[in-house]
């Protein structure tokens, strides 16, 4: 506790490099909302159970709310607010906004950042890759149908 | 409610700068109520969207409308936003006549401005609007003003929502704050004894603070993870006294009618009087079972607190901000004035869930800590194990057949209450529905309900079937002192009874050999459902021949009998290892004039999805240690890998009035899930949740 075995760290996210003193312990999320007040990534269980926060490592989905902060150092992390920078994450955006693809919300970054990492390491999945790629992501809202059309959407475009 | 008591159309609409400010009781819990009101206002008054927003809802500004639950928001304040903006609107044209003359013929709503036709006259509608009086009364009686078409609304939120930029209560930030989190009793029963003061010391020597009120105990600091992380090691701090632990019960052994207090259901509504017997001798009888299972949000609760000057300022998801106001100053002995609320979106909501617990034990702690604004969270296992759940219920049915018609039936709901919302009441109600007032120093018991009288309330919420049956006899049996505590989610006892019911007429109409659908049809009168069946029909009859091994259930329900009418058909397969596999919901529904079409159909297929959870996965489970259902794996719920196509249609006169649909599609997606398990495999599944393991266990029971 406290800040007495605090490390430096180096993380790019969004592009942007930041030079971090941390807890070597502290789940990544933490850093993320607390430090660094990147708010988009949700944290909803806190035991890599819910997918609400998924962040793109080096293009793959992780999820952030266990794993320390010191295992990303030197990594590139791209957050839901970087995820536009990217085109097919930026396609992705639009088409859940096309489709409605949302209640309330709280799962939406996950599923967005997702969709991405899906599209971007192979642009034209099949349905049960697509559902297979999304099943560690939980929405209790019910948009599964809207989130699927989405990203049926966005691989067409 | 709303219009009685708000009854001024400066209570519903008022001018914010250049815009129209919408006021509102009604929260939005994911199921877009704010673009539904907008959607009124906008189509009343020809205004463009940007001209028109949605008040926040905080106490001593908003109306009060109670509780934005069972499927009332749009009927209740949409009836009053349509009013007061249909009073605005003559208002407005008035003044236009006023000012410049001409006859109301004349006088056009186009696009923000008043427009006299044939002329270049235009007036801004926002200027005019602005000398409207405060005294204004709404008159109800005005008719409605409904475009033939509008363009649809976008959803509000959602471009900040897929951005990560919309705000939920959880990402609140103000300087000099604190983050807070409980250390929660092993289980209901427990008391907190004593803390090692060792852990007590570091704990202070590391900046934190502890906050123990009886065995209510919670640890604040400014850094998050140092205070989730000392929230886990206070817990092994802690010795408990385990008061003999949570009972061990087979809740369906306690409902019978020796436990319950029983009253007969007469058109929905309980009687004080004496059951009447049972069916003699019923041509079918089955009992169809719920466990007890959870909201479970997908952002365990939160709330932000402030106690400074005397006064507790408080930021919360709950559904109900005014009742919840009076539980908290009456817990705290403040005044009502001293106790500010503001609704700030959490993630979405089906009912009861912590966030009032979650509010008061956020305000506990403020109170501990003046001028130090708290951000309070449940941890994920506090709201898995400390929510108030959906209460475990069962619905004994007996039906007797005649030349293919149900001619008498029988259905008996138990369950213990589904009432437990801090709302104010005798003997200090609303405090002893507060999760932390048990665990105080001066602690309350437990709430005990009387039971709900009203009118398809509570577990007796469409007991009563739709169809026309010679002889019905409905009995509602209140079980209490049962293991958890139990309070609203989506549907109340609508749930179980349509499963049962919707099971019943399966059933019924396969020894009659007569199709679901014809069987169903044979037991109505009322013209628009027996379009909406047809409907049903035609779609189901243009689709391809179902696979032979695709199984089809249906299911048809109106909610509360007089809301959104709903039928659907589930098509399934059942795996070689006993998994159910959804394929294709093809749901027709009838919820009146439709407002947002997309928000209605997002409502409908959202309710089936939770609806299949249920039924296929959720059960909150304990021993004598406390809750085992205490996360995503030990309380499993549907996934991506579950989804069915759902193939939505609206039916729905422009002249009907607008009903609520928020909980209209959940009961016959169950009822339908277990039809189609029977029409694939034979097994008729009695008991939520149809697992692989239970449909091994029904097809070994034969």
């Amino acid at each position: 506790m406290g800040a007495c075995h605090a490390v430096n760290l180096r993380l790019k996210i969004n592009g942007i490099q930041h030079d971090i003193r941390s807890d070597p312990d502290t789940p990544l999320i933490y850093v993320l909302r607390d430090e660094l007040k990147l708010k988009g990534t949700k944290l909803g269980c806190g035991l890599e159970q819910c997918g609400a926060c998924a962040v793109l490592v080096d293009g793959k989905a992780v999820l952030s709310c266990v794993t320390p902060v010191e295992v990303f150092d030197g990594q590139e992390i791209t957050t839901i607010e970087g995820i536009s920078e990217t085109e097919v994450g930026k396609r992705v955006q639009q088409a859940f906004i096309a489709q409605t693809a949302a209640q309330c919300g709280y799962c939406t970054s996950g599923l967005v950042v997702a969709a991405t990492a899906l599209l971007s390491k192979s642009p034209k999945p099949d349905e049960a890759t697509t559902k297979a790629a999304l099943t560690p992501h939980l929405c209790r809202c019910g948009s599964h149908p809207r989130v699927l059309r989405a990203i049926k959407e966005a691989i067409a475009e | 409610m709303s219009l009685g008591a708000y009854p001024l159309v400066s209570d519903w609409i008022t001018m914010d700068g250049d815009r129209l400010l919408v006021h509102t009781g009604k929260v939005d819990i994911g199921q877009r109520i704010s673009n539904a009101l907008l959607r009124i206002v906008q189509e009343e008054l020809a205004v463009p969207l940007s001209l028109v927003e949605i008040a926040t809802v905080r106490t001593g500004t908003a109306p009060d409308e109670g509780i934005t639950s069972g499927s009332n928001s749009i009927e209740q304040s949409g009836r009053a936003v349509a009013s007061a903006s249909a009073t605005l609107r003559k208002y407005l044209l008035d003044a236009a006549m006023a000012q410049h003359g001409g006859d109301l013929s004349e006088w056009l709503l186009v696009d923000g401005y008043v427009e006299r036709a044939g002329t270049n006259l235009r007036l801004a509608l926002t200027d005019l609007a602005r000398d409207l009086p405060s005294n204004l009364p709404v008159d109800p009686t005005l008719p409605r003003h409904v475009p033939e078409s509008a363009p649809a609304p976008t959803m509000r939120g959602i471009t900040e929502m897929v951005a990560g930029r919309f705000t939920y209560i959880h990402d609140l930030d103000l300087p000099g704050m604190w983050h807070a989190r409980r250390v929660s009793p092993p289980h209901a029963k427990a008391t907190l004894r004593d803390i090692d003061q060792t852990s007590f010391d570091r704990m202070k020597a590391k900046g934190l603070h502890i906050i123990r009120d009886g065995s209510f105990l919670a640890v604040a600091g400014p850094r998050e993870w140092d205070v989730v992380k000392a929230s886990t090691s206070l817990g092994f701090a802690c010795s408990w006294d385990m008061g003999g632990g949570l009972p061990e019960t087979d809740v369906f052994a306690q409902f019978t009618p020796d436990n319950a207090q029983r009253f007969p259901v007469i058109s929905g509504t309980p009687q004080k009087a004496p059951v009447p017997d049972r069916l003699p001798t019923p041509d079918l009888s089955a009992r169809f079972e719920r466990p007890y299972q959870m909201h479970g949000a997908l952002a365990p609760s939160a709330a932000l607190a402030e106690w400074t000057d005397n006064r507790l300022f408080l930021k919360s998801h709950s559904q109900g901000i005014y009742p919840l106001r009076e539980a908290i100053a009456d817990s705290l002995g403040l005044l009502l004035e001293q106790v500010e609320i503001t609704y700030v979106p959490g993630s979405g909501c089906y009912g009861h869930n912590g966030a009032d617990d979650a509010a008061f034990e956020a305000a506990l702690i403020a109170m501990a800590h003046p001028h130090t604004p708290i951000l309070f969270k449940w941890s994920r296992e506090d709201e898995h194990a400390w929510e108030p759940y959906a209460p475990a219920m069962a619905v004994q049915v007996d039906a007797t057949l005649n030349n293919g018609h149900i001619t008498a039936l029988s259905a008996e709901a138990f369950s213990d209450t589904h009432r437990g919302r801090p709302r104010p009441g005798p003997n200090r109600a609303g405090p002893a529905k507060l999760l932390a007032n048990r665990f105080r120093a001066d602690a309350l018991a437990p709430y005990v309900s009387p039971p709900n009288m009203g009118n398809h309330a509570g577990m007796h919420r469409n007991l009563d079937p739709i169809y026309d049956i010679a002889e019905t006899r409905l009995v509602k049996n209140l079980v209490q002192g049962l293991p958890h505590r139990t309070s609203a989610m989506r549907c109340l006892g609508a749930v179980t009874n349509i499963f049962a019911l919707e099971s019943t007429m399966d059933e019924a109409a396969h020894s009659a050999g007569i199709d679901p659908i014809s069987f169903r049809r044979a037991h109505l009168n009322d013209t628009r459902t027996i379009a909406l069946l047809d409907a049903l029909e035609r779609r189901l009859s243009a689709l391809p021949p179902l696979a032979e091994e695709m199984g089809r259930g249906i299911a048809y329900a109106q909610y509360k009998n007089v809301m959104t009418r709903v039928g659907l058909a589930v098509d399934l397969t059942v795996t070689d290892t006993a998994e159910v596999k959804l394929h294709r919901v093809t749901l027709v529904a009838d919820a009146g004039r439709v407002i947002d079409p997309d928000g209605l159909t997002a409502q409908l297929e959202g309710g089936v999805m939770q609806a299949a959870s249920w039924a296929l996965c959720e059960e909150v489970t304990w021993d004598r240690d406390g809750i085992t259902s205490r996360d995503w794996d030990s309380y499993p719920v549907i996934r991506f890998d579950n989804v069915p196509i759902i193939d939505t249609h609206l039916l729905g006169n422009t002249s009907d009035p607008s009903v609520g649909a928020g909980e209209a599609s959940p009961g016959p997606t169950v009822a339908a899930i277990a039809n189609a398990i029977r029409n694939c495999t034979g097994l008729r599944m009695q008991r939520m949740p149809f697992t692989a393991d239970a449909l091994r266990r029904a097809a070994l029971e034969g």
